[in-house]
């Protein structure tokens, strides 16, 4: 396999290129965005939950990113729909890492990782859920 | 005697230079465009350095013993060189610094603290780099100045039609500028500004950080009062810069730093400041990395920097020409006459992070980002570009390389 093929496998580019959860949600419970400092890429993120108002139960996000920063926020929104709040706003970064499923040096990996940084800022905002874990290697990235 | 034409430059023996050039990544030679972010080093700059370490290191000034008094006149003479690489005056004009961040931040807040108030207005141009922007947005944001804009046209070249609506209502006290646009190459017209400046009574501050790599750079020319420059843009190590000053301006400002070395007389009561430029210096400076500045000047001197830059100009044309002819691209910038050996571009739909992922699988290494520029990614209502400079080192095969890399990131994404 080339260098090429294992860093664009084909999920990814096949997320990227057709994005689960992309757009807009108009009455979101939970909504946040943020910015990777070192490339300026935005991402939002909108949450609805569920009756019971413990479960996601959708995720939507907008914005402009890298193949991999949209394939992974992609891959995110499919990963956590119908799992409780609490959970995901401890999800490790791992898990998300695990399902890209490439090689990523650290710049990349902040890209990887920015959308569930925003997602785990929303689920604080409208829960009171811990702030990210990520947040540390993400520190830069603003609060809005 | 007969005259004969300088040499132009021969960018594959200065190649052999540099020692960077003899390793091979994704097992592929280096290309390498991205000189604007930081320049790679020659053997010459790197064994200066080292000869000055093992022959002539010891903390300069006020040592007594022989070896402290080598490395002073190292330490010196390569203030010395500066003085001459930018045709100043007076050593005593020529401050130290990390880099041209710390020399632009002196300026701001030495100058600026004390100088500026409510109703003066501090110009910048949209074109700066965070490093003369941020500290203008600040000091004035501080002294309840007003921080105003020199907008770009769709070309990337500075909107000089109606300085003076810019000045209205306002009394003008800084004019910013860089004498070279990092970010998409533009070359400033420094000279007009500066003129315009001191029209009315502004003091005019250059960053010619990515401007003295590539031309020559003279402040008798430029009739500017400070100018920024870093070593490590122009060949030299990085952790050193420079900032020229007037010495009139200098000699009524206040310390940047405060600690040894910048001293006149210490009391328990009071302080009072050294002599220039020492006033601007204190502690322990960044003395093998003035002499490794020293080296590159001299390095980037002999090649000679007319020489450099024609060759810089003759590459980003050929680039341009070419890049031009891929479908879906944008650059940006002005025409290669008026622009330095940087191009920044975007493909169409297709993120800067993975344009330069593909092309350093192929071993060629551009810059995607914001450049530290995000008021320039705004006016061009993008978060990020591609941007692949050139330096004397850069070979026409690197552009071949650049140019099929981009190619086939189509291929790949598009
Ligand atoms: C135009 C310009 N100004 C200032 C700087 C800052 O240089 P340094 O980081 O060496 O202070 C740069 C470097 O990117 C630059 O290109």
């Amino acid at each position: 396999m080339t260098e090429f093929d294992q860093l664009y496998r084909e999920v990814i580019l096949d997320h990227y290129k057709n994005p689960r959860g992309h757009g807009v949600m108009e009455h979101a419970d939970a909504q946040a965005e943020g910015q990777n400092p070192f490339c300026g890429d935005e991402v939002s993120i909108y949450v609805s939950f569920g009756d019971d108002g413990d479960r996601i139960e959708d995720v939507k996000f907008s914005g402009r990113g890298c193949a991999i920063s949209q394939a992974a926020t992609s891959m995110l929104t499919e990963m956590v729909k119908g799992r409780s709040v609490v959970e995901i706003a401890e999800l490790p970064k791992e898990e998300l890492l695990e399902e890209i499923g490439i090689p990523l040096t650290p710049i990349r990996l902040k890209c990887a990782i920015l959308g569930l940084g925003v997602l785990k800022v929303a689920l604080h905002k409208a829960k009171g859920t811990p702030l990210p874990e990520e947040w540390a290697g993400l520190d830069e990235l603003q609060l809005t | 005697m007969a005259v004969t034409a300088k040499p132009k430059l021969d960018a594959r023996s200065i190649r052999a230079d540099f020692p960077i050039f003899e390793q091979q990544f994704h097992g592929k030679p280096l290309s390498f465009l991205d000189s604007a972010a930081s320049a790679q080093k020659p053997r010459q700059v790197l064994d200066a350095m080292r000869a000055f370490y093992e022959t002539s290191y010891a903390n300069v000034h006020r040592g007594v013993y022989q070896l402290a008094e080598r490395a002073t006149e190292a330490y010196e003479g390569a203030r010395q060189t500066i003085c001459s690489f930018v045709n100043a005056d007076s050593t005593r004009e020529i401050i130290f610094t990390r880099q041209a961040t710390e020399a632009l931040n002196l300026v701001a807040y030495s100058w600026g603290l004390n100088n500026l108030g409510p109703g003066d207005v501090v110009v910048v141009t949209e074109l700066e780099h965070h490093s003369n922007f941020v500290p203008w947005q600040y000091i004035a944001g501080r002294t309840g100045a007003e921080l105003r804009l020199i907008r770009i046209d769709d070309a990337g070249e500075l909107e000089l039609d109606n300085l003076d609506e810019l000045a209205a209502g306002g009394n003008i006290k800084v004019v910013a500028a860089n004498y070279v646009s990092n970010s998409i190459g533009t070359v400033n017209p420094v000279e007009r500004l500066s003129a315009w400046a001191h029209e009315h009574g502004a003091i005019m501050v250059v960053d010619a950080a990515q401007a003295a790599p590539h031309r020559p750079v003279d402040v008798q020319a430029l009739d500017c009062d400070f100018l920024a420059l870093s070593s490590h843009k122009l060949c030299g190590p990085t952790g050193v810069g420079a900032l020229w000053g007037r010495r009139e301006l200098l000699e009524k400002m206040e310390p940047f730093n405060l600690g040894g070395h910048m001293i006149r007389k210490v009391t328990l009561e009071r302080t009072t400041w050294g002599e220039l430029p020492y006033k601007f210096e204190a502690g322990t400076g960044p003395i093998a990395e003035a002499v490794g500045f020293a080296a590159a000047i001299d390095y980037i001197g002999r090649v000679g920097l007319e020489a450099i830059e024609e060759h810089e100009q003759t590459l980003v044309t050929n680039a341009l020409e070419r890049m031009i002819e891929i479908d879906g691209i944008v650059t940006y910038g002005p025409p290669p006459e008026r622009r330095a050996g940087i191009i920044s571009f975007n493909l169409d739909g297709i993120h800067p992070h993975d344009v330069a992922q593909i092309l350093d699988l192929d071993g060629v290494a551009i810059r995607a980002g914001h450049h530290c520029c995000q008021p320039l990614m705004s006016r061009f209502n993008v978060a990020a570009t591609n941007r692949a400079s050139f330096y004397l080192y850069t070979v026409p095969e690197e552009i071949d390389r650049l140019v099929e890399g981009l190619h086939k990131v189509k291929r790949m994404l598009g």
